[in-house]
């Protein structure tokens, strides 16, 4: 805070015109240097209404250290003339008599502050020759406040303990607050943005419904992950390139023996109406352990299960991780979250998949859908699913979902008419259009930008 | 999923209509194809090798269209056209036959001989006759033979076609193995004869061929095909012979096909192999193959190919309950005809007849007859229906503990990770300073790299990782996750198990194992379990090679052990890239439920 002298001076100076008065003539009146009648500006704007302010700009001419040195003691010119002893020089003698030093006058006018009776030209042409040079000057324009007063009243920054219990608070002024600027930030922790949706994602299963199934196990059998599901041995899927095999511990050696027998039945000679895929199973392919290639593996361990119990319908979900050894790129990494919703009871339609479809994207935001037929070795019928995106205008695929077939319900012991719906879809895809990230590994991983996880917003996927 | 790449406007000519884009890949959806991406020979250059290698490469535009893996009927612009052609009821289905030879005369014949027993022991054969070759016609059939290699025939390893110019040999053929010292010839686009040894090697740097090798490599014998007058018609799975190989010209075509499981061949591969190969006789609407007589080692003599139709009885009520629909028999049977598979109301109830053509492999159970009827109605045409099922939702116990877990430690001040399941061996082991052994980690065997060895043991490499890649950030760094890592388990059906772990980790300038204290003592508060020796948790000094001698603390709850507490060995911390001191907790949660 400027001195309150200077500000009571300048207040003083101010209540004795009408109108307002200008920043540089309060210092040429005070005799202070302008950046003092500034900061005194400043501390009066701080106490609230005494004084308005408005900044405001000018040109003016100033001399350079050159151009002063000519106003004081006169032109090189001159100061050459000068310098001559009487007795002089010859030549002198032949060019001038006396001199008018007209760059001193015309110097000196500006020094003055009568810059005005120059001519521009005349201006130009100093400033050329580095004697003048024109300034921006900033100044403010001052006028009376609404509360405006000649005294002033030390403010106070904040409201304390004592103030309250003495009442004090009440004849004090106080600082006002910079609104423009940040607050401290919040000393917490931060959920990842992916379990955020996670959340989201597992609050909208729960609000229709379905029960979360038992996916904490990394490690599958191929028989859970792929014979169960009626996924041919020789299926690329069950290929090196694109499944991690496990090498300790290899096998799985615990297998509900006649269900077994059945799903080995149904792949090579069929059965359950079924043609079946007619090749010689082998034990040994169904043993071999693997990290899971879906969570779909443990869809298939509950729905044989339940058909271990007198049947109930049933609505299953989880989302949880899964494992492929696939190329990495941009949005694809070796492991990522599976989203699984599955349906199971008496007679379920096609047209009953579409809906709980509808509804379970009805949540999501996502109102215009329609569906593409697609082949999945353990769904007949198979559909993908289809959004409209507002943004790209086309569209784009949500999801993936179908009817388990036959081949794997029935071995299992689910009675004849019962149907069962699944769909799928992926965790990170959503996640990274929602928070806008382009990298998967950005988001997923150690590699995830901390910064991203401190600032990103709450997840509400229906706005 | 496949990809098969048609020229636009030859598509249209052959569906005698010109369709717009957008009605085009309406069109598509309809069906289940995906018109995946409209390009030219030359973008295609442009974008893989630069401008200056497409100077001059053809602008026509091609369709890419994706097919589902199942329908390999469609992998061809000819197999694409019927299909369509048929679903919008502009021509009929066709139907395949088998004949015998026109001039009366005696099939083909393949004599498979004991040899083959080691290495390859199956063959079948067919003859395709009267055949007219256009430049487009003839790529077509080269692509189809090269995507059926692809698909069905899994790379080769299951089943190897050969084509051959028949008026250029002569039958009987001999299908038998030898030593490959002593097969010698010269193969497919090659200007001299080579021996079966020689070729394996030559191939070794052959971008296509070599991924092929491995099939027969090793083998004591090598399978190969003869004529009568002992001219090699193909080494399988490898190359055939340059001698019969087609051209524009040929006009009659001998197929034979090998594997190591005739059921695969006979029952997918060959049968569709010379269906789609008869679609180029589309044309001339023949639809005939010429069959051709395989003799095996035991004197058994089988003709093939075998074109065999099925027919399937369901009712009308079976696919309108299913699909959700409530369509006639009778509509039900002309949508599934759309779909080439010929159906007729049988006149008993609503039951319909369905003929499966050898070409649709894929339709083995009523569900695949039902899957078309849905898709010729239009699965968008299906009224969308809430189900009735009720049930009550449950949470996961686990998750459940987890969710209120993650809220409540977040509110402690510390943000959550989210790090990778798998890691490397040295993550979970050297740089913990622990014993690859003592881990109980699960290991991958077939890891493309090191960042997939095992399944993780432990949280804290992942927290490490994450706080090495965030190191600009401001400092105390406080992290936690809550999440499954992977133990070998005998109780388990595979040997192997998740347990529930949560970890927290403290980055600053000192080690701050107050604070991680103070995060123990506040998850027991939200645990509701008191401090204690008995019936509550305590802490006691340990020694873990993870962490700072002196500095490390076993955890104990209810007199069980759930985990450590510590400042970590500053081994630990710097062979993770990190240079402050560093505390942390792991503990199992699955106690606790």
């Amino acid at each position: 805070m400027a001195d309150t002298g200077l500000l009571e001076a300048l207040l003083r100076l101010l209540e004795k015109v009408d109108g307002g008065i200008d920043s540089q003539d309060v210092a040429a009146d005070l005799g202070v240097d302008h950046q003092l009648i500034v900061g005194a500006v400043k501390s009066l704007q701080a106490l609230g209404e005494v004084i308005s302010a408005e900044q405001k700009s000018s040109k003016r001419w100033e001399l350079t250290g050159e151009g002063r040195e000519i106003a004081e003691q006169g032109s090189h010119e001159a100061r050459v003339f000068n310098a001559i002893p009487d007795e002089g020089l010859p030549q002198n003698e032949l060019m001038v008599e006396t001199i008018e030093d007209t760059v001193r006058d015309k110097l000196q006018l500006v020094q003055k502050g009568l810059s005005a009776k120059l001519e521009d030209k005349e201006k130009n042409e100093l400033k050329k020759r580095k004697l003048l040079s024109e300034v921006t000057v900033k100044s403010y324009w001052i006028t009376k406040g609404s509360s405006f007063s000649t005294t002033i009243t030390k403010q106070e920054t904040e409201l304390t303990p004592e103030m309250i219990a003495s009442g004090s608070w009440k004849e004090k002024k106080f600082k006002p607050y910079n609104f423009e600027a940040m607050g401290v930030a919040a000393d917490c922790g931060h959920l990842h943005p992916l379990m955020k949706v996670r959340t989201q994602f597992r609050q909208i299963f729960l609000e229709m419904g379905f029960t979360e199934m038992p996916t904490n196990n990394f490690i599958e059998s191929s028989f859970w992950n792929f014979d169960s599901l009626f996924q041919p041995q020789q299926h690329p899927a069950r290929d090196q390139h694109d499944t991690f095999f496990i090498s300790d511990p290899a096998l799985a050696h615990e297998f509900p023996q006649d269900y077994l027998e059945r799903v080995k039945q149904v792949h090579s000679e069929g059965g359950y109406g079924s043609q079946g895929y007619k090749y010689d199973w082998k034990i040994e392919e169904a043993q071999k352990n693997l990290l899971r290639t879906h969570t779909t593996a443990v869809s298939a361990r509950m729905l044989y299960k339940l058909a271990q119990q007198k049947f109930t319908p049933v609505k299953y979900f989880s989302i949880d991780r899964v494992f492929r050894n696939e190329t990495l790129d941009a949005t694809h990494l070796a492991e990522f979250h599976q989203i699984e919703g599955v349906v199971a009871d008496y007679g379920l339609t096609l047209g009953n998949l579409m809906g709980i479809l509808h509804q379970f994207f009805t949540k999501l935001g996502i109102t215009k859908l329609r569906f593409k037929p697609a082949y999945n070795p353990y769904t007949e019928p198979s559909m993908e699913v289809f959004s409209y995106h507002e943004g790209l205008k086309k569209w784009v695929e949500v999801g993936n979902s179908g009817v388990f077939r036959p081949e794997m319900l029935l071995p299992m012991g689910l009675p004849e008419g019962v149907s069962v719906i699944a769909w799928g879809l992926s965790l990170e895809r959503p996640t990274m259009i929602k928070y806008g990230i382009n990298n998967i590994r950005e988001l997923v991983g150690h590699k995830v930008n901390l910064q991203m996880v401190y600032d990103s917003p709450i997840c509400r996927l229906d706005s | 999923m496949p990809t098969v790449s048609v020229k636009r406007d030859l598509l249209f000519e052959a569906l005698g209509q010109k369709y717009t884009d957008e009605e085009f890949d309406e069109l598509c959806f309809e069906f289940g194809l995906e018109l995946d991406e409209i390009t030219s020979e030359k973008e295609i250059l442009i974008r893989e090798q630069g401008g200056e290698k497409a100077e001059g490469a053809s602008d026509v535009v091609l369709y890419k269209i994706d097919v589902p893996a199942n329908r390999y009927d469609l992998l061809c612009l000819e197999g694409l056209v019927r299909g369509l052609q048929v679903f919008k009821e502009k021509l009929e289905a066709p139907r395949y036959k088998r004949v015998s030879p026109a001039d009366g005369g005696e099939p083909q014949r393949l004599v498979i001989t004991e040899e083959t027993a080691s290495v390859r022991p199956h063959a079948v054969a067919a003859v395709l006759r009267n055949i007219t070759f256009t430049q487009e016609r003839y790529e077509s059939f080269i692509e189809l033979q090269e995507k059926l290699h692809q698909n069905i025939c899994r790379k080769r390893t299951l089943v190897a076609i050969g084509t051959h110019d028949l008026d250029t040999i002569s039958g009987p053929f001999t299908y038998t193995a030898k030593p490959p010292g002593e097969i010698r010839f010269k193969p497919l686009s090659q200007s001299r004869e080579y021996t079966a040894a020689e070729l394996m090697s030559l191939y070794k740097t052959d971008s296509h061929l070599r991924h092929y090798l491995h099939i027969i490599e090793n083998e004591p014998l090598y399978p190969i095909i003869y004529d009568s007058n002992g001219i090699v018609l193909s080494m399988p799975p490898i190359i055939n012979g340059d001698h019969s190989k087609i051209s524009l010209n040929t006009k009659n075509i001998f197929i034979e096909c090998t594997a190591t499981d005739l059921t695969k061949v006979n029952r997918f591969t060959l049968i569709i192999t010379v269906c789609l190969f008869v679609c180029f006789n589309t044309f001339f609407i023949l639809f005939r193959v010429e069959e051709a007589e395989v003799v095996y080692p035991d004197g058994r003599l089988s003709v093939y190919p075998e074109l065999a139709y099925r027919t399937e009885t369901l009712s009308g009520d079976f696919i309108n309950k299913r699909v959700g629909i409530n369509e006639s028999a009778e509509s039900i049977a002309q949508l599934l005809t759309r779909m080439c598979l010929r159906s007729e109301v049988s006149g008993e109830g609503d039951l319909i007849q369905v003929e499966i053509p050898p070409t649709r492999a894929d339709v083995i159970h009523a569900c695949d007859i039902m899957e078309d009827a849905a898709i010729a109605y239009g699965f968008n045409n299906i009224v969308r229906s809430t189900p009735r099922t009720y049930t009550v939702a449950n949470q996961l116990p686990v998750n459940k503990l987890t969710e209120l877990l993650r809220q409540d430690l977040t509110a402690a001040g510390f943000t959550e990770a989210l790090t990778f399941a798998l890691c490397s061996e040295e993550d979970i082991a050297d740089k913990l300073r622990k014993n690859i052994t003592e881990t109980r980690a699960v290991h991958i065997s077939n890891p493309k790299t090191a960042d997939f060895q095992v399944a993780r043991t432990s949280l804290l490499p992942g927290l490490l990782k994450t706080i090495a890649a965030n190191r600009k950030m401001p400092l105390p760094l406080k992290l936690f996750e809550i999440s499954d890592v992977v133990l070998k388990d005998e109780t388990k059906d595979v040997g192997a198990r998740n347990n529930r772990r949560l970890c927290a980790v403290y980055y600053n300038k000192s080690p701050g194992f107050e604070v991680i204290h103070g995060l123990l003592d506040r998850v027991m508060q939200l645990l509701d379990v008191k401090p204690g020796r008995n019936q509550g948790y305590h802490i006691q000094a340990a020694e873990d090679s993870t962490f700072f001698p002196g500095r490390c603390a076993e955890i104990f709850s209810c007199g069980k052990s759930i985990g450590h507490l510590g400042v970590l060995h500053p081994d630990v911390i710097s062979r993770f890239e990190l240079t402050m001191p560093c505390s942390a907790i792991d503990i199992d949660i699955e106690p606790f439920l």
